[in-house]
């Protein structure tokens, strides 16, 4: 059994990382789930948080705030709307993001309120683990 | 005959111009490394992207459980053209073309009888709609400010097309811009953003696509990403657009250098010929005065 997988954080900006790795923690829509070398095949889209990736290299950590990860058996791919390196990453990078969120939650309908006010939610967490 | 004077301002005033259309497209030729970067860097994401997209565009079809987005209302009646042009002048015929085929399409929807709805992004390309369609105008995207393209730029234009086409405002969106080619060729396309097509991906990756499982399920998710589909394509039509227009800048300013090249030399000729007529002149008078003695 392969020991390290291949994995790609892409944004639409350019390329952020493309490594091997031993595993990577996503925050999923359903919750946090771990991939692993020959993880089966799995598209599940994300919620603003942490992606957790540890490796041979080392261990490093990206702040999202969405999109989704492909994940099969030889690699993962996460396409993040936004993703910035955690060690990096300022809270003012994500206030815009929060201040549309709250406004998105504030004026949502009643269906919707209930994500929006879970995606502010999130987004209000992973403020906290930035600071 | 122009007096040796006003010739000698001509020159030096042609040759500044040459500078300016020079410098000119120096800029724009590293400008349009960095452009060309850019929309080589968005590349990896909105290949995916579409993959993905179109393996779960493909299993759920156009079924009527199929999203809005993917299906279309139903309707073709009211389009919607987002023109995107850009902010300044002196490209050539870039945003001309454009506007020509963005034009061309109001023209035949308007004898199809449907209504049309414009948005424009770019200043230029408003100005010139403006001339023919200034009823038709509902919105228009500044991007003057915007010194580096970003994907916020293009998902605040995709939000608002959304929330139009939530409120029903119309039925279908092409965005019109210019696909990057080469220096010399850019080509002028209309790409239908609402509703989307997305071509299922060929061979083996369609059938490896049907295998994922999915979280949470494949609707939910196919109404997560079809609104970051439209982001991501518009995303993709302002980098093709922004190098376009660099490199459309490029060969204009290259020819108008060229040209200004050309009309320093015949300039110059023309100011050698007088002033040979005005020595030969002093010349023939100090002589024939010399002679008169």
């Amino acid at each position: 059994m392969a020991d390290t997988m291949q994995f790609d954080l892409v944004s639409p900006e350019r390329n952020l990382a493309s490594m091997q790795v031993a595993s990577v923690q996503i925050p999923g829509a359903d919750g946090q789930m771990t991939a692993m070398p020959n993880h089966a095949p799995v598209i599940t889209t994300l919620r603003p948080g942490v992606l957790a990736v540890s490796g041979p290299e080392g261990d490093v950590s990206y702040a999202v705030t969405g999109g989704f990860a492909e994940i099969n058996p030889e690699g993962l791919s996460v396409l993040a709307e936004k993703a910035i390196p955690l060690a990096d990453a300022k809270a003012a990078d994500l206030e815009p993001v929060v201040a549309a969120a709250k406004e998105a939650a504030a004026t949502a309908s009643a269906e919707n309120r209930d994500m929006a006010e879970l995606l502010l939610a999130d987004l209000e967490e992973l403020l906290q683990k930035m600071v | 005959m122009p007096n040796l004077k006003d010739l000698k301002n001509r020159i030096a005033s042609v040759k500044s111009t040459r500078k300016i259309t020079k410098a000119m497209q120096m800029v724009a030729a590293a400008k349009l490394r960095r452009a060309q970067e850019a929309a080589e860097a968005s590349r990896p994401y909105t290949e995916r992207f579409n993959a993905v997209l179109g393996g779960l565009a493909a299993s759920v079809g156009t079924s009527d459980g199929a999203p809005l987005l993917l299906r279309g209302t139903g309707d073709d009646k009211v389009h919607l053209l987002v023109v995107m042009t850009s902010e300044r002048g002196l490209c050539g015929g870039f945003n001309t073309n454009i506007v020509k085929l963005a034009k061309q399409h109001a023209q035949k929807l308007l004898a199809e009888g449907k209504s049309v709805k414009i948005l424009t992004v770019g200043k230029k390309g408003r100005e010139q709609m403006k001339r023919d369609f200034q009823s038709n105008l509902v919105a228009h995207v500044d991007l003057s400010e915007v010194k580096t393209l970003g994907y916020d730029n293009a998902k605040d234009i995709a939000t608002d097309l959304l929330a139009r086409f939530e409120a029903g405002e119309y039925d279908v969106a092409t965005i019109f811009y210019s696909a990057f080619q080469s220096v010399i060729s850019q080509i002028p396309t209309a790409l239908q953003v609402i509703p989307a097509s997305y071509d299922a991906p060929e061979g083996d990756a369609g059938g490896a696509s049907a295998d994922y499982d999915y979280e949470p399920d494949q609707d939910q998710i196919l109404a997560d990403l079809l609104p970051r589909g439209v982001a991501t394509q518009i995303f993709a039509a302002l980098l093709e657009n922004g190098a376009s227009e660099q490199g459309a800048r490029m060969s204009a300013m290259d020819n108008a250098t060229r040209n200004a090249g050309d009309m320093i030399d015949d300039l110059t000729v023309e100011f050698n010929r007088s002033r040979q007529a005005v020595i030969t002149n002093e010349l023939i008078e100090i002589i024939s005065g010399a002679e008169a003695l």
